[in-house]
């Protein structure tokens, strides 16, 4: 049963979700190979190689992969399927955006953020923002999914796998304009071990300061609800929940959030919650571990004091 | 130029849904329903086109149960120029709805079709990428910005990281996030108009598509309850528990 996994990187270094979707795809099978496409992606393709119990990676190093355009990708993608059972990605940006391509190409469907193997074709799922999980049974011959990242332990990476290049270079009608990334010293949300997020109770983008200070000195990342992110507060990316990152840290400190469930979705499966909030009835706290009614301003300073 | 906005009918947002008792769906009875709000987005965008003189007739259509009319009315109410109903009891599948939605833009020859990123009850945020795979056309996911230039659209993405501006000619893609636009209310007197807006109902069949059962729910069960924990009375009894006891810091 062969299995081929997309990986999640940026050219230069290979994102831990990759080693994450490999530990989904070894629940499912054994023969598991990675496919790195991008451009001057060496250094990503040679991590891949070390992801334990990978088969073989396949790389595609060309400029019409550079910025994951998912029309080229699919198409890459479609030309080395009928070589697998199982297609896998990260349901990442680029997961999401390429994957349902690609399945909508072979006629098959996908089952997005798959974060349970039942068997072979049988996967659990969230639904609803997660308020219900749906086990589903794919009757297709080419099973394609996206992996809920934090759903899996990355695998170790003391592998030695084999290395296909593969020449072709598929391209259409889309052509990249620009990119603009957040630039941060931080850990990635999905990689982070701790997540401090603020809600729209921060009140402005440089309140946030206190909570960055939090998590610099946790060593962790920092998110935001979608209030804190549609008031401009802080970027796009650092958004939590239902409809923006997905992340299950050791420790997660949710500042001046009332926990949405569309929030909610986002965090719950964190290992310790940490809920500050100066409602005692905010839903926040029905999921904390430790939750503590008071006034953020004076408790985040405090808080930053102590630790 | 005509855009083509699919909408779904969802359960509300601010409703909090529950397994039913055979643990075979979620129980949807007597909920408040509503378009879902990704589509919503969807349809303000495209009447912003039109009342920027870009888009000159914007095409609902929606895929479920005749109430899906409900729907399709909202999105008129907003400005939305006719509806298309393609009525069907089943719960279909996004590859299913993007055939169905291929063959609508196969007849109605939109050069934009916009749709919402996912939908708020099965998540899955496939339909749009699915629709432009089988139509052959370009996409540009998770939009924040839409710009029409000529014949080309232009459009900001929000992506894992940051965002990425990507070019690409019309007819086209796009699904949306939710920083492209705030919806306006609906106008009762708008309401009122949208009831005279013009609104097919079609089958599948008659759109001559043939679908196919690509998975099966087994079951649906409610996810996996947190253990309730304790509040603390001050930042130092939290430090205290969080090195001591839960051992995080
Ligand atoms: C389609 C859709 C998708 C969505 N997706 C997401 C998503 O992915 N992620 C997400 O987060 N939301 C999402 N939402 C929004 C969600 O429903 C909530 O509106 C949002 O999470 C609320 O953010 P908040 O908790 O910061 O704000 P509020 O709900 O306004 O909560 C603010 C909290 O701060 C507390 N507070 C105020 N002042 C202080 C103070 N001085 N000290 C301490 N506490 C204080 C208040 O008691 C309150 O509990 C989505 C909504 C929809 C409809």
């Amino acid at each position: 049963m062969a299995i081929l996994v997309i990986a999640e990187h940026d050219n230069a270094t290979l994102k831990l979700d990759t080693a994450k979707v490999v530990a989904c795809a070894q629940a499912v099978g054994s023969e598991v190979d990675v496919l790195v496409a991008g451009h001057n992606c060496s250094a990503a393709a040679d991590s891949a190689k070390q992801l334990a119990g990978v088969r073989q990676v396949l790389v595609a190093d060309s400029a019409v992969y550079a910025n994951a355009i998912a029309e080229n990708l699919s198409q890459l993608i479609v030309s080395v399927a009928s070589e697998y059972q199982y297609i896998l990605a990260a349901a990442s940006s680029v997961g999401k955006d390429v994957l349902p391509r690609v399945a909508a190409l072979l006629d098959v469907a996908q089952i997005s953020e798959v974060v349970e193997v039942v068997s072979e074709d049988t996967f659990v799922r969230p639904i609803y923002a997660g308020s219900a999980m749906a086990t589903v049974q794919s009757l297709d011959a080419i099973k394609v999914m996206t992996v809920r990242a934090s759903a899996f332990d990355a695998v170790a990476q003391d592998g030695s796998a084999s290395v296909q290049t593969l020449d072709n270079e598929y391209s259409g009608d889309v052509e990249f304009v620009s990119q603009t990334l957040s630039e941060s010293e931080r850990p990635d949300l999905g990689a982070a071990s701790v997540v401090v997020s603020g809600g729209r109770a921060m009140g402005s983008a440089e309140n946030f300061a206190i909570l960055e200070q939090l998590a610099d000195k946790l060593g962790g990342a920092l998110g935001a609800s979608r209030a804190a992110v549609d008031a401009g507060y802080v970027p796009n990316d650092l958004q939590v929940g239902q409809t923006g990152k997905i992340v299950a840290p050791d420790l997660y400190i949710a500042v001046g959030i009332s926990g949405a469930i569309q929030h909610l979705a986002g965090m719950k499966d964190s290992k310790v919650i940490v809920a500050i909030n100066k409602d005692p009835e905010a839903p926040i706290f029905q999921v904390a571990d430790y939750g503590l009614e008071a006034d953020l301003f004076e408790a985040v300073p405090k808080l930053l004091e102590l630790i | 130029m005509k855009v083509l906005v699919p909408v779904k009918r969802v359960v509300d947002a601010n409703v909090k849904v529950r397994v039913n008792a055979d643990n075979t769906n979620v129980d949807t009875a007597n909920l408040k329903m509503a378009i879902n709000p990704f589509c919503e987005i969807a349809v303000e965008e495209a009447v912003r086109l039109k009342e920027a003189g870009i888009a000159t007739e914007i095409v609902v259509a929606s895929i479920g149960p005749k109430a899906s009319q409900e729907q399709l009315r909202t999105a008129m109410a907003l400005g939305a120029d006719r509806g298309i109903h393609v009525e069907t009891e089943e719960e279909l599948a996004p590859l299913s709805i993007a055939k169905i939605l291929n063959a609508i833009q196969a007849n109605e020859q939109a050069q934009l079709i916009m749709l919402g990123k996912q939908s708020i009850d099965g998540d899955n945020n496939q339909t749009g990428q699915m629709l432009a795979a089988l139509a052959g056309l370009p996409q540009a996911t998770f939009a924040s910005e839409v710009k029409v230039e000529g014949e080309q659209l232009v459009v900001t993405r929000e992506i894992d990281g940051g965002l990425q501006t990507l070019k690409m000619p019309l007819p086209a893609i796009v699904t949306t996030d939710l920083r492209l636009n705030e919806p306006r209310y609906a106008k009762l007197p708008n309401i009122m108009k949208a009831k005279r807006k013009p609104l097919d109902t079609v089958t599948v069949d008659s759109l001559g598509v043939t679908l196919k059962q690509h998975q099966k729910v087994l079951k649906v069960t409610p996810p996996a309850e947190r253990q309730a924990g304790i509040m603390v009375a001050s930042v130092e009894e939290l430090v205290e528990k969080l090195k001591n006891e839960a051992k995080v810091i």
